[in-house]
């Protein structure tokens, strides 16, 4: 595969996505040091806000240790080259939060639904496309449940929206390397030239770098990943692997590879509350399709409850959940437990 | 029951359809007129063969003739850009609106929390917030008059397939408007909503999980009793409304779990989501409609 020469621009995931391993608890100062060090390695656009986006702070999905307002505007102040996103899941935030994000100082908007509910996102990507210089992207979430001929209607009514870049997001971290590759290029091939295409992957499958470079082979030229591969479920595509893969082969991401590692080594395991890797819990979120954020919820309410993890996992894939659906999880370990006499 | 008071409905969609086969049941009120603004539209042609008169020439259709038709209650189930006024015209005839749109210019009405005080304090246009909202804010009110709620938050599931044009195209207004719903109804001190729309085939029901955070620890038994009541009160008019687990304490979280089944009148039984919009709009219709019959309100005299 020569894909020598490609410019590719990486974009950094440990403090929204990394936000869910972390319980959405990482603090501004960590925030600060952390996105410095990344701006500083020549990484181009880092996402900043909780872990399920603007507005997420709820008992649903956990209170973080600060505000999205004050995340955004303590981090966007220290960055010299880099540029900060914010991401937006309609259902969850509005465009009050999205306008406070601009005031905060962001450059890219990252509008995410599900992957066939892209007309929701409508009113969200209408608005960011009008403000000016405003780097607006449509985020489909769970890629992998629908064919990719029903992926690309979705796509283009983003595009149309006025989404300038759109997402082919494997939440689940389901995908393998083929079914990457037919979805990137069929939107690569339909959707307008200008329209860029990005890839976000997770590593519930050891996929995550493979996936991105099949991306990239593909057509696309955005790809999400994050430090040490903080985020939901087995993490993100680990970033500062996929670089040093880039390096290797020759596709420019203009990010210092050695810097990155020391990133991920020095400021990232450290933070690390557990060791995000492809444990049992996030092989069965892979395997089974299962949106990688309920991974933590799944085991709380397996200990409450005297479940297995697994098992929770497995029955969310098998009832089709979608993204934001953590409240399913209590009440069917509820059912679970009734069914097993344990309550 | 020999008198029935005589009400519009205006939008033959799924919601004005559904809402009228429920009408047609009722024992307090009559549909007789059906509004729309599109002569092909098969809502309107249905009411017609139902027996209903009809317009597709909006409400000023109607007008004219209904005073003299007797209409003395008017539902809006169009939009939110054209309820202003719609209400406007038809309060000039002298008929109470409720409002199935998301407009909200009248107060909030979920009828076990506050459907009677805004009939004693004769309101000209009630605005019945959102289907999360009827389906939730019972709930939070339930934990509310209990103890003080610092935090409610609710979180409603729909089907694809129950999720309108119109609800996608403004979904920011579900969610603002089921916020200040929690607050003003709820009795939570804060509101969050949030709503998730799922695709799966075959539709799932309507799902709500409702989270209240108190102020004190919770009095376990009176809340749990509470709850239990409070929806005892909403099966009265949507029998599908269903305790699935809860409520669970944990530390100061007190946690309730539903699902709401519609009745499958013109829309199909998962969309208990609208089906609790419509029933929650016509028991708000009925009431009104009991004041009327025994004279102790007569509407466009307050």
């Amino acid at each position: 595969m020569d894909l020598k020469g490609k410019k590719v621009t990486v974009h950094d995931m440990c403090l929204r996505d990394g936000m869910h391993p972390k319980r959405h608890q990482i603090t501004v100062e960590e925030m600060v040091t952390i996105s410095k060090a990344m701006d500083e390695a020549g990484v181009p656009l880092i996402e900043v806000t909780h872990g399920d986006g603007l507005g997420g702070t709820s008992v649903n999905y956990g209170f973080p240790a600060a505000s999205d307002e004050e995340y955004l505007t303590a981090v966007c102040k220290e960055m010299k080259n880099a540029k900060v996103s914010a991401l937006l899941l309609p259902g969850i935030g509005t465009v009050d939060h999205l306008k406070m994000a601009v005031d905060c100082g962001i450059s890219t908007i990252r509008v995410a639904t599900h992957c066939t509910e892209a007309d929701v996102s409508e009113q969200h990507i209408t608005m960011a496309a009008g403000i000016g210089g405003l780097d607006t992207v449509g985020f489909l979430m769970m890629a992998h449940m629908i064919e990719p001929e029903d992926l690309l209607v979705q796509l283009k009514l983003m595009e149309e929206y006025g989404a300038n870049c759109v997402y082919i997001t494997d939440s689940a971290g389901y995908m393998l390397p083929d079914d990457v590759t037919a979805r990137v290029a069929l939107a690569r091939a339909e959707l307008n030239p200008e329209t860029e295409i990005g890839f976000h992957g997770h590593h519930n499958l050891a996929m995550g770098v493979a996936n991105s470079i099949a991306a990239v082979a593909a057509g696309a030229n955005r790809i999400d990943g994050s430090m040490a591969g903080l985020g939901a479920g087995a993490g993100n595509t680990p970033l500062e692997v996929f670089i040093a893969v880039c390096d290797r082969m020759g596709i420019q991401t203009g990010v210092d590879t050695f810097k990155v590692m020391d990133i991920a080594e020095d400021l990232i395991v450290p933070l690390m509350d557990h060791m995000v890797r492809v444990d049992r819990d996030a092989l069965a979120l892979g395997y089974a399709g299962v949106y990688s954020s309920f991974l933590l919820f799944a085991k709380r309410a397996a200990e409450k409850y005297n479940l297995s993890s697994r098992d929770i996992l497995l029955e969310l894939g098998r009832r089709r959940t979608v993204g934001g659906q953590e409240d399913m999880i209590e009440d069917l370990a509820l059912d679970m437990a009734k069914e097993h006499g344990t309550i | 029951m020999s008198e029935k008071i005589k009400a519009a409905i205006i939008g033959p969609g799924n919601i004005g359809t559904d809402l009228l086969m429920k009408a047609q049941r009722s024992e307090y009120i009559e549909p007789v007129w059906m509004v729309g603004v599109d002569p092909e539209s098969p809502g309107l042609a249905r009411a017609k063969e139902m027996g209903l008169k009809t317009t597709a020439d909006g409400v000023d259709g109607m007008l004219p003739s209904m005073q003299e038709d007797g209409v003395q209650i008017v539902f809006d189930a169009t939009s939110a850009y054209v309820h202003a006024e719609n209400s406007r015209k038809v309060n000039a005839q002298g008929a109470v609106m409720i409002d199935l749109t998301p407009a909200a210019i009248g107060p909030f009405c979920v009828p076990p929390v506050n459907l009677a005080d805004a009939v004693a304090q004769k309101k000209m246009n009630v605005n019945m917030v959102t289907c999360g909202g009827q389906a939730t804010i019972p709930l939070v009110a339930a934990v509310s008059r209990v103890q003080e709620v610092t935090y409610g938050e609710i979180i409603a599931t729909v089907s694809s397939k129950s999720a309108g044009p119109g609800t996608r195209k403004n979904i920011d207004e579900f969610t603002r408007t089921t916020a200040k719903g929690i607050e003003v109804c709820g009795g939570a001190h804060t509101g969050k909503a949030i709503i998730i729309i799922n695709p799966a085939e075959p539709p799932l029901i309507m799902r709500d999980t409702v989270h209240c955070l108190t102020h004190d620890d919770p009095d376990q038994e009176a809340i749990t009793q509470s709850v239990h009541e409070m929806i005892a009160e909403v099966q009265k008019y949507v029998p599908g409304y269903t305790l699935k687990n809860g409520p669970v304490f944990d530390g100061k979280r007190v946690s309730i779990y539903m699902e709401v089944e519609g009745l499958g009148d013109f829309l199909p039984k998962y969309a208990g989501n609208l089906d609790i919009m419509t029933a929650a709009g016509l028991r708000t219709a009925e009431m009104y409609a009991e004041e009327i019959l025994a004279g102790k309100f007569i509407p466009g005299a307050a």
